[in-house]
């Protein structure tokens, strides 16, 4: 039995467990004149069966699964005869993936030496008995689990206890999973950092002016060295950025003032999901609005006024990027504006003040904080997006104020690095992850701040 | 509970009847019971007020209000006067519509969508809810205090200074200075505020946050502080110095006050308004309204008996 079969396997047993431990708590309540004798609740004894079914099953066949395959590779390989023992590990891994194609039938047995296959054929019995025992064992612990926890099923025992544990460890779990992954990616972007630092000083990766990843593959190939300075990336990060920003920041905020405070209520029921809508596109599709209506009428306008433009622009996508993420900010800060206390505003219209005083002196300092929050989350997008800016953009790295120019972000050139062929020791595949280090150190900056500036202000009003 | 009227148990038993609704319908009609939970649908008519609605010297003319959320009646048809430099004092049960009253005098209800109003309100002579005329203006001469503090989340100088600057009332600093601390002053909490004015205001206490409040409303020099409930998030000796300070108020300011509290209104008001169900049942001299009430419901809400 495979381990995808197992699962549901548990899944059916406990639901059994549960039904019989329910049964069970309500013989034993009957005599004692109802379930209101027991220690808890019969779903309770019930949902601990389960537990007891579930549980200790998953685990067991989770640790046999992640060890399954590792133990038995080493079994097969120590089996193989010295005169095909690998010498490097590339060696082994193609000794080794020689050895399950054949035993997985995708390669001819006469192609391959003899020790080869009486390997396969030793991986092919070890993982039938593996897969064997670990259905027997599964079922087994899941069974005697299932039946202590009914035998458990008493009076005086409190079942309500041991469920809430585990129902609260349950939760602990997954919240570290999410922990977890996210270290996880750190950890795996550092190393191929370090990698890189290795090959590239830092000085030269911080503060270069010139980014040109083009390296040398082989040794008799004319090419580049390679120039790895982040300051053009950087720069048209940020220029596209702040151009987005500049966008969405007024037209988000506005309208927000806008739905909340001057709106109707059926004017706001139908703008406020057609804003949020906006959201929704795919990257992609404004992707082909930037490149193909965009960024041919900025140049055409800039033509117009007499000025250069070439027909990728900064201001093309961050324009349309600008449109992309005024929902982020209109929709945070109109749920802010709203949590505003109503005392407030009547507070400021009994003085006297009219509407839009009462908006600028009173419920926008009041809702700052969140109003904050929703622009730095819109920024932390603005600075992640790729595909905008990949159609809209391009591709060169330009090192320029002009935002008529075409310019590339750090997103982008770590697409471009990591598309296509590639070796993954150069410097140049490499540099994708100094980059995405660099790119999380920022946005991870950028939500340290953000919560900084919530947790200071959150307390103002109340 | 037997002190009601005959006439009313009579009333109200006959159409409470069980023989005449079936008992599977009303199951929890309970004859001996009705006439004391409902007294009011027998005994109000609409629109007649008993004792001394009127003034010869107005501030506030009020005739035929009525007050609609979406078609719910609220206020059904109350004219009332309110004179000039008096304290009135608005009584009655919950959600018999005084808060709903005391709004429409600044126009506060304007905010709220499915609120209409019909009848004449005036304010001097003027119409309030003239189409033309400037709310911003109405309601700097009429300002208001609410029944929870509400200061802005600014410090306690920038919360008072805040309807100063809004008016324009200061041409400089030391002008705008000096309204600030003559109203903290009016407001009795000058000696406190004195020191620490850029402090932010939400960290005072609820009592001496009422008071900004009350300083604030005052520092726009209106004509009218309207006050809903103003002591009912504080304590007892908060309580008594926000009505040692409407005392002295009243001798400057027509005032007008909602409360919950018998005692409150016995102590500051010079005439005493009787709200029942969206009615004006009963005005008079807040005097005699707490010793010898005119109308039935007035001396039931007094001595207790609902509400």
């Amino acid at each position: 039995m495979q381990t995808a079969d197992l699962l549901p396997l548990i899944l059916v047993l406990a639901a059994v467990a549960y039904g019989f431990a329910y049964m069970r708590s309500r013989s034993v309540a009957a005599p004692l004149g109802g379930i209101r004798n027991l220690k808890a609740l019969p779903a309770y004894y019930a949902a601990r069966a389960a537990l007891w079914c579930a549980i200790p099953a998953l685990v067991i066949l989770g640790t046999w699964a992640a060890f399954e395959g590792k133990v038995i590779q080493d079994i097969v390989m120590a089996s193989l005869p010295a005169e095909l023992a690998p010498q490097s590990a590339g060696h082994a891994s193609l000794t080794l993936s020689q050895i399950s194609n054949l035993a997985a039938g995708k390669l001819d047995p006469a192609m391959v030496p003899d020790g080869i296959s009486g390997a396969a054929a030793l991986l092919q019995e070890l993982r039938e008995q593996s897969s064997r025992f670990k259905a027997l064992l599964v079922i087994l612990i899941s069974v005697l689990g299932g039946a202590f926890a009914w035998t458990r099923v008493a009076p005086h025992i409190n079942a309500r206890k041991s469920v809430e544990r585990t129902l609260q460890r349950l939760f602990f779990v997954c919240a570290a999973v999410a922990i977890l992954t996210t270290i996880g990616i750190v950890f795996s972007v550092i190393f191929e950092t370090v990698r890189f630092f290795g090959k590239v000083p830092m000085s030269e990766f911080l503060f270069g002016t010139s980014w040109s990843p083009q390296t040398a593959l082989r040794a008799d190939q004319i090419g580049s060295e390679g120039a790895f300075g982040i300051i053009p990336l950087f720069t048209g990060t940020l220029m596209i950025s702040a151009i987005a920003l500049l966008i969405a920041v007024p037209v988000g905020l506005l309208s927000a003032v806008y739905l909340s405070e001057y709106a109707s209520r059926p004017v706001r029921a139908v703008v406020k999901p057609l804003l949020e809508m906006l959201a929704g596109v795919p990257t992609v599709v404004y992707g082909f609005f930037a490149a193909l209506t965009v960024a041919p009428f900025i140049r055409d306008l800039a033509l117009m006024l007499g000025l250069e433009a070439s027909s990728q622009s900064a201001l093309a996508a961050g324009l349309v990027m600008g449109i992309m993420i005024i929902p982020f900010v209109s929709s945070l800060s109109d749920d802010v504006i709203n949590a505003v206390p109503r005392t407030l505003r009547d507070g400021s219209l009994a003085l006297g003040a009219t509407q839009s005083e009462t908006m600028k002196n009173v419920i926008f300092p009041a809702a700052l904080p969140g109003i904050m929050g929703g622009i730095l989350l819109a920024a932390s997008r603005a600075i992640g997006e790729t595909m905008i800016v990949v159609m809209a953009a391009g591709l060169a790295a330009n090192l320029t104020a002009n935002p008529l120019d075409s310019v590339t972000t750090v997103t982008v050139q770590i697409v471009t690095l990591l598309t296509g062929d590639q070796e993954f020791d150069s410097a140049k595949t490499l540099a994708a992850f100094a980059l995405g280090m660099m790119l999380f150190i920022v946005t991870l900056l950028l939500n340290v701040i953000a919560l900084k500036v919530v947790r200071k202000y959150r307390e103002q009003y109340d | 509970m037997s002190t009601i009227s005959s006439t009313t148990i009579g009333t109200i038993s006959s159409t409470m009847n069980p023989t005449a609704i079936k008992e599977s319908d009303m199951p929890e009609a309970d004859p001996k019971k009705a006439p004391i939970e409902r007294p009011a649908d027998t005994v109000i008519e609409e629109g007649k007020t008993v004792g001394i609605p009127f003034s010869d010297d107005p501030k506030f003319q009020l005739r035929n209000v009525e007050v609609f959320y979406g078609e719910a009646p609220a206020i059904k048809n109350i004219s009332l006067d309110i004179a000039r430099n008096e304290v009135v004092a608005f009584i009655g049960p919950s959600g018999c519509g005084k808060s709903t009253f005391l709004r429409c005098l600044n126009r506060m209800n304007d905010s709220i969508d499915s609120c209409r109003i019909k009848g004449s309100l005036q304010l001097d002579g003027q119409d309030i809810y003239d189409p033309k005329r400037d709310v911003v203006e109405l309601r700097a001469r009429v300002g208001m205090v609410f029944q929870k503090p509400n200061p802005f989340p600014k410090s306690i100088y920038d919360n008072v200074a805040y309807g100063p600057r809004i008016h324009g009332l200061a041409n400089r600093k030391s002008d705008l200075d000096d309204i600030v601390e003559n109203s903290l002053r009016k407001a009795g909490l000058w000696n406190e505020a004195k020191d620490r004015l850029d402090a932010m205001a939400t960290g005072m206490s609820g009592g001496q946050q009422q008071r900004l409040c009350i300083a604030r409303a005052i520092a726009v020099s209106p004509e009218v502080v309207l006050m809903d409930e103003p002591c009912s998030a504080l304590d007892p000796i908060a309580t008594a110095r926000i009505e040692e300070l409407i005392a002295e108020l009243s001798e400057s300011y027509t005032i007008v006050i909602v409360t919950h509290s018998m005692q409150q209104a016995a102590r500051v008001s010079n005439r005493t308004a009787y709200f029942h169900l969206g009615h004006l049942v009963e005005v008079n001299d807040t005097s005699k309204v707490f010793t010898m009430p005119e109308h039935e419901l007035t001396e039931s809400y007094i001595t207790g008996r609902f509400g």
